[in-house]
């Protein structure tokens, strides 16, 4: 009885994971065979490259690529920097006012800034940041999400090394920079991580605040390509998804452990 | 030593202001101040090159009750939530438990369920749009197989919800076994061996030991999924564009619609006001457990 409860857990959870990447093959299935034999489902005919060549003649992808990395670059030095000052204040330093100031940053976890883009497109045309990749990394850097997370990493922090290094007679800057966050790598880590990806796949924003390929990420990019208005087909549209997707993705597959642990980290606070 | 005490606690108050002055600036601009000028904005009307802006009240609400297309969408992302949310839990769920459990072949099942999540939105759009694509897709020739006519699934109104609906699910319901899987692990294995003593079912077991450990779990997830379900509208570019006849459109496409491609920001901030008042009761019912949770701790 045992026995075959088990092998219908296996055999139920093959099947839903069979399910669930199913679409993922079938996009690569598609990407390399012409679109006729990938409708047809024909399944001896030759795999080709063309649909890769023919995607990647349609669009600028290098400078696509070469953007998203750029923002992606951006966001994370910027909430590094950002998250690091605040959560070291909030964890580490008393002040009056202190826990109204952190119920306001907690209140931005909700506050999302894809619901706020009528406002946030006014905000940064004002500031002269429309169309640029700071314009497009900027609202994300005071994230309310990473400080909370740095907050908890540093006040994690023995006080005793705090002690230690004042002792020592190092300025409190010092004690942020070589205590600190050295002792917070893993969460910088995970942190990186959620953030990289989040970026990486970011759209809606992206699309309202760029209007040229100088400035376009991965995903707008890939949406203008796919648009039925340029009667790309199928195994194209394919090609270029994979091609997109493909440096996430294979990062995924190397450093799958660390990335579920990262994002087990970022939801467990 | 008092006077001394005192310098050191306003020197701790000005460090702690400098540290927080980036982040405070930055949230200010994007979070608080448009948040409010959101709220300010949609007390007034749409400016023209003869009417300028002026100063409505409550008309912009009062028009968007007006509007039929209002209430479709609002409809629409109900069910929307209505539907995505339970289903991608429990898939979440059931994931997690076998993910969890001593089968074969865990590595490839748990990265097949997981990887849907790293994907971008639009990638998973154009990825699905092979799926329906109507006579050539992988649905229809998979009906077609047992005789069932081609169906235009984004192209007609029955159906081009239920389309969105499944690609979110197949996007969110991996990332959500993540938390799951996580909280499986801190459940002691003493209360399975004590079970397996007492002969209680695996379903008992689930039922009456699992589910309880896991509510808090649970909760964090409905919170995100809410949340989610007014966030996760980018395939709606790919697939929809929120049709036919506005039958798969939802809140934040309507928003950007509004603003984006009508121009009319006015009554685009009134309906975004009204989302912030959403989002503020999932704050609030979040904040309410978060300190229920550190109660028990």
């Amino acid at each position: 009885m045992n026995r075959i409860s088990k092998h219908l857990d296996s055999f139920g959870a093959i099947l839903l994971a069979c399910i669930w990447i199913s679409p993922l093959l079938f996009a690569f299935w598609a990407a390399v065979h012409t679109t006729s034999d990938a409708v047809n489902f024909n399944l001896l005919s030759s795999w080709t490259l063309d649909n890769f060549r023919i995607a990647w003649d349609g669009a600028p992808w290098l400078q696509y690529f070469m953007n998203t990395f750029l923002l992606v670059t951006i966001v994370l030095i910027g909430q590094f920097i950002i998250t690091t000052l605040a959560g070291f204040a909030f964890a580490q330093v008393h002040f009056p006012g202190k826990d109204f100031v952190f119920i306001l940053v907690l209140l931005q976890l909700f506050i999302l800034p894809e619901v706020l883009i009528v406002e946030n497109y006014a905000v940064i045309s004002n500031l002269g940041l429309f169309d640029t990749i700071l314009g497009v990394g900027i609202p994300y850097m005071a994230s309310a999400f990473g400080i909370f997370l740095m907050r908890q990493a540093f006040k994690s922090v023995p006080i005793e090394l705090h002690e230690a290094a004042r002792i020592e007679g190092c300025s409190w800057f010092g004690i942020l920079i070589k205590v600190y966050v050295p002792l917070a790598k893993p969460t910088y880590l995970a942190y990186a991580l959620v953030s990289v990806s989040t970026h990486w796949n970011n759209f809606l924003w992206p699309l309202i605040v760029t209007n040229s390929e100088a400035t376009r990420p991965l995903t707008v990019g890939l949406s203008l390509f796919g648009a039925p208005e340029n009667g790309v087909d199928i195994s194209i549209i394919s090609a270029a998804t994979i091609m997109s997707v493909a440096p996430l993705l294979i990062a995924f597959l190397v450093f799958q452990r660390q990335f579920v642990q990262a994002f087990l980290r970022s939801g467990i606070k | 030593m008092n006077k001394h005490a005192n310098n050191e606690r306003r020197r701790q108050a000005i460090y702690g202001w400098l540290l927080l002055t980036p982040a405070a600036i930055l949230l200010s601009l994007f979070a608080f101040y448009p948040s409010l000028k959101t709220f300010w904005s949609s007390l007034f009307s749409r400016g023209t090159r003869r009417n300028p802006t002026e100063f409505v009240g409550m008309e912009n609400y009062t028009d968007l009750f007006n509007d039929p297309t209002f209430w479709i969408v609002v409809k629409n992302n109900l069910f929307y939530a209505g539907i995505t949310i339970p289903v991608s839990i429990f898939f979440a769920l059931a994931m997690a438990l076998w993910a969890n459990s001593k089968i074969s072949a865990r590595g490839f099942v748990r990265t097949a369920y997981f990887t849907p999540t790293v994907l971008p939105m639009i990638a998973a759009a154009n990825i699905w749009l092979f799926f329906y694509t109507p006579g050539l897709g992988v649905l229809d020739q998979i009906g077609s197989l047992f005789g069932l006519p081609p169906v235009n699934w984004l192209g007609q109104p029955e159906t081009a919800l239920w389309a969105i609906i499944i690609v979110t699910i197949w996007k969110e319901a991996g990332f959500f076994m993540i938390f799951y899987l996580a909280a499986l692990q801190t459940i002691p294995t003493d209360y399975k061996e004590a079970a397996d003593i007492e002969g209680t079912g695996r379903l008992t077991y689930l039922r009456r030991i699992v589910l309880p450990l896991l509510m808090p779990t649970t909760l964090f997830i409905l919170v995100n999924a809410m949340i989610n379900s007014i966030k996760l509208i980018d395939h709606l570019f790919i697939l929809t564009k929120g049709g036919p006849s506005d039958a798969s459109k939802l809140i934040l496409y309507y928003i950007w619609e509004m603003a984006f491609a009508y121009f009319d920001s006015p009554h685009a901030a009134a309906l975004t006001v009204l989302v912030l008042l959403v989002l503020g009761i999932a704050a609030a019912v979040q904040f309410l457990y978060i300190d229920r949770r550190t109660h028990y701790q």
